[in-house]
C-alpha cells in the first residue's frame, strides 16, 4: 500500500524536527509548543558541554580502530552544532595531564547523550506518545 | 574548578534537571523527581567513595 502524501509530508516533519533538535538541544520541544522543557535543555546541555569543555576534556576522534573511542565520538556527536561549532573554534583537544580531563570527558559525552534522549523526546511527543 | 566534590554536584544537578524535564510534565513532579535523583546521585557517590577508601588504586 502506497504512502498517502500527507503521511509522507508529517514523516518529512517528524524528519527535520529531530535533526532540529539533535541540532540545537530543545529546538524540537520549542517547535511543539513545549517553551519551557525547551528552554531548560537550551540552555542545560550546551552548558554542561561548555563545562567538559573548559575542563580540559578531549572530543573524541572518529576512530574506527578503538571501538571505546569511537564510542565516546559518537556520544559527543549527538551535541550537534555545538560540537561542529566546538571542533570549528578549536576547541576539545584535550589535556590528558589537567587533573580535571576526566570529569571534562564525563561532561562532554553525558552531555551528547542526553541530547539524544531530548531528540528522542520530542519524536515521542510528535507522535503523540506522550 | 577542581573540587571533585563541587564537579559531582554540577554533573549530578545537570543530569538530575534534564532527565526530570524528560520524564514529568508536571512542574511539581519535575522538582520532587530532579530532586530525589539529584540526592541519589551524590549520596551514593559519597558512600560508594567511603567504601573504596580503604583499597588502593
Amino acid at each position: 500500500m502506497r504512502a498517502t502524501a500527507a503521511e509522507e509530508s508529517q514523516s518529512g516533519s517528524l524528519v527535520l524536527l529531530c535533526l532540529a533538535s539533535w541540532a540545537i538541544p530543545g529546538a524540537g520541544h520549542l517547535w511543539l509548543g513545549r517553551r519551557n522543557k525547551g528552554l531548560v535543555f537550551l540552555v542545560a546541555l550546551p552548558l554542561m558541554f561548555a563545562i567538559g569543555l573548559m575542563l580540559r576534556g578531549r572530543l573524541f576522534p572518529f576512530d574506527f580502530s578503538d571501538p571505546l573511542v569511537l564510542l565516546e565520538a559518537l556520544a559527543d556527536f549527538g551535541m550537534g552544532a555545538t560540537y561542529f561549532l566546538s571542533k570549528a573554534l578549536g576547541y576539545g583537544a584535550g589535556d590528558v595531564r589537567a587533573v580535571t580531563y576526566e570529569y571534562g570527558n564525563a561532561f562532554l559525552v553525558v552531555a551528547g547523550l542526553l541530547n539524544l534522549l531530548v531528540v528522542i523526546d520530542a519524536y515521542d511527543i510528535a507522535l503523540g506518545r506522550k | 574548578m577542581r573540587s571533585h566534590l563541587l564537579l559531582l554536584i554540577l554533573f549530578a544537578f545537570f543530569v538530575s534537571l534534564v532527565f526530570a524535564a524528560i520524564a514529568k510534565d508536571d512542574i511539581k513532579e519535575q522538582i520532587r523527581y530532579g530532586g530525589a535523583m539529584f540526592a541519589g546521585f551524590v549520596v551514593s557517590a559519597i558512600v560508594l567513595g567511603w567504601l573504596m577508601y580503604p583499597f588502593p588504586l
